[in-house]
């Protein structure tokens, strides 16, 4: 007869399991990309995970000693190639610390709104694969359809769909093209009520929160530990965002914008827009936390954009040409970070006084937000693995760089 | 605090732990000593005014230059810096340390040399000195877990030193 047990999440009390050693990945529809997890498993219950990487491993940072700065912006395009607009951008501010150069205030403008459109078409995949992962189709075809209109906006500003190389030291590559903001707007008219469907198909669906709330929870404190940044890290309540919190240099091109740090305070997030409320069974810093502040930052961005939008149109000055940075760099060191759509994202250039950098350093977020992973998928099932892998919303070509 | 207070009170307590710093730098940064980083990082981590509670970055840079020309025209001798970016989230500054290693322990090459740990410190720095041991040959003291994390384990060589030679061959692979 089986041993009544008290605590439901004791599932196999009375059955005799062995130890089982999992092999997860690479290739696996649930890692993002080439990701392998060896997990560590007694029945259902995994007790160990340990994640592999370095499969897409392309010696960025190798590659930057031997290229000028302005010649190294593609390879940040293709670190996190889902938001290549942010990288670009964080590795611009970082050469423009080093030569201390002072951007037009159009040119400012300009990076704002790229940046959140950026944010806004990283922050859609990253909540359509996490549907993915936890079993439904559709969602992923919802952001993917709007995805490719905000890919269609950068193809006309830029000329690419997923590696840019727009934003560059100076300001950018070209000025916005003629009825570009119009488009812009359009779009942003249009895709702003559709938010509430995500918010039906998966934010307040009841199997979604049965799949993440309570799950993978991690406090602030541990997420601070860990070195998690970005929505990882409010999604556990702590008030930390780069665009209010971090350098001057990258504040002043937010410098006057309404927003607000979207992290849950005193049990509420911010009221500024009508949000779904938050269900009862989930716990602060658990996925579905995670996933909530991606979403409401969507939301935030349209704003900033909305905005940035205004001020572009009536900014003085030039959209920034970029700098021939043929000529020799200052003797120095900078380190600058970013808040890129999944992180804190760091650059970090040491100079010789050569044209080209002596070191030229990429501090991943998605690199420290996976060192959690197997903190918190200890003790759990194997079904929720891929709950708390995909709420860290990785991307491997940023974390082996 | 200013930074000449800051380098002040933390070389008052630890004494000749803090080797130098320098101010005037885009990004001022203090120099501690190999056998101190730990000590220090625990203490920046806990004290009340400074509370540098995430750990950003760990970065480790070659000094070398196998021209020797080129070498006598760099001005400093070859080395290697382990560089520390700290932040904080209530206070919202941030600092730099470095420690100052020699390229090889004791200069017999292969012997790589040693710093401290500050994985007890903060757990970001787990993988990230993992990094900087398999990227550029830093051994770190007391770690738990020093295996090479982005190239495969059999892997040789130290890719982000200034004077590595890709294997002219991996598992019959052509390397150059």
């Amino acid at each position: 007869m089986a041993t009544q047990v008290d605590d439901a999440r004791i599932i196999e009390f009375d059955v005799r399991t062995d130890e089982l050693l999992v092999n997860m990945g690479p290739q696996h529809p649930s890692t993002h990309g080439v990701l392998r997890l060896v997990l560590r498993t007694d029945g259902e219950i995994v007790s160990e995970v340990e994640p592999h990487i370095g499969y897409l491993h392309r010696c960025a940072e190798k590659i930057g000693e031997n290229l000028t700065p302005r010649q190294w912006i593609p390879y940040t395009d293709r670190m996190d190639y889902l938001a290549g607009m942010n990288m670009n951008l964080g590795w611009s501010l970082c050469v423009e610390k080093l030569i201390e150069h002072e951007l037009p205030e159009k040119a400012k403008h300009l990076r704002v709104i790229i940046a959140e459109m950026g944010r806004i078409a990283s922050h859609l995949v990253g909540m359509g694969a996490y549907g993915l992962d936890l079993g439904t189709f559709s969602p992923f075809l919802y952001a993917f359809r709007e995805r490719e209109r905000i890919l269609d906006l950068f193809e006309e500003a830029c000329g690419a769909r997923l590696t840019y190389s727009y934003l560059t030291p100076g300001g950018a590559t070209a000025d916005l093209p003629n009825g570009w903001l119009q488009k812009c707007e359009a779009f942003l008219d249009q895709f702003e009520p559709i938010i509430q469907e995500y918010h039906a198909l998966l934010t307040t669906n009841a199997i979604f929160i049965k799949r993440t709330a309570d799950i993978g929870v991690m406090s602030g404190a541990m997420a601070v530990d860990f070195g998690c940044t970005g929505p990882v890290l409010r999604g556990s309540g702590v008030d930390y965002d780069l665009r209010r919190d971090g350098e001057e240099r990258y504040t002043e091109m937010y410098d006057g914008y309404a927003f607000e740090v979207i992290v849950q305070k005193d049990g509420h997030y911010p009221k500024d827009h009508v949000y779904p409320a938050v269900p009862k069974e989930t716990v602060l810093g658990d996925c579905w936390h995670r996933f909530y502040v991606r979403m409401l930052e969507v939301v935030q961005a349209i704003d900033i954009v909305r905005q940035a939008i205004d001020r572009y149109s009536t900014a003085s000055g030039d959209w920034g040409v970029p700098i021939k940075l043929t000529h020799k760099l200052p003797k120095g060191e900078v380190y600058l970070e970013t808040e890129a759509p999944r992180g804190q994202m760091g650059f970090y250039l040491v100079s010789d006084g050569s044209s080209i950098p002596w070191r030229a350093r990429a501090r991943s977020s998605c690199f420290c937000n996976l060192s959690v992973t197997s903190e918190l998928c200890r003790g759990c099932l194997i079904a929720d693995v891929p709950a708390i892998v995909g709420s860290l919303d990785i991307v491997m070509g940023e974390i082996d760089r | 605090m200013s930074g000449k207070n800051l380098v002040e009170r933390l070389a008052q307590r630890f004494g000749g732990k803090i080797t130098g710093s320098n101010l005037e730098a885009i990004d001022p940064w203090i120099e501690v000593s190999p056998d101190g980083i730990a000590e220090v990082c625990e203490y920046l981590r806990d004290d009340a005014d400074l509370r540098l509670n995430l750990l950003n970055c760990i970065t480790g840079v070659d000094y070398f230059m196998a021209d020797p020309k080129k070498a006598a025209k760099a001005g400093w001798e070859p080395h290697l810096e382990v560089v520390y970016h700290l932040s904080s989230t209530f206070n919202k500054h941030t600092l730099v340390l470095k420690v100052m290693l020699p390229r090889w322990k004791d200069d017999v090459e292969g012997e790589l040399p040693e710093v401290q740990s500050v994985a007890g410190v903060w757990s970001t720095a787990n993988w990230h000195e993992r990094e900087v041991f398999d990227l550029c040959g830093v051994r770190f003291a007391g770690h738990p877990n020093l295996r090479r994390i982005l190239c495969p384990e059999d892997w040789v060589g130290y890719p982000l030193r200034k004077d590595y030679e890709m294997p002219l061959e991996y598992h019959g692979i052509r390397g150059r």
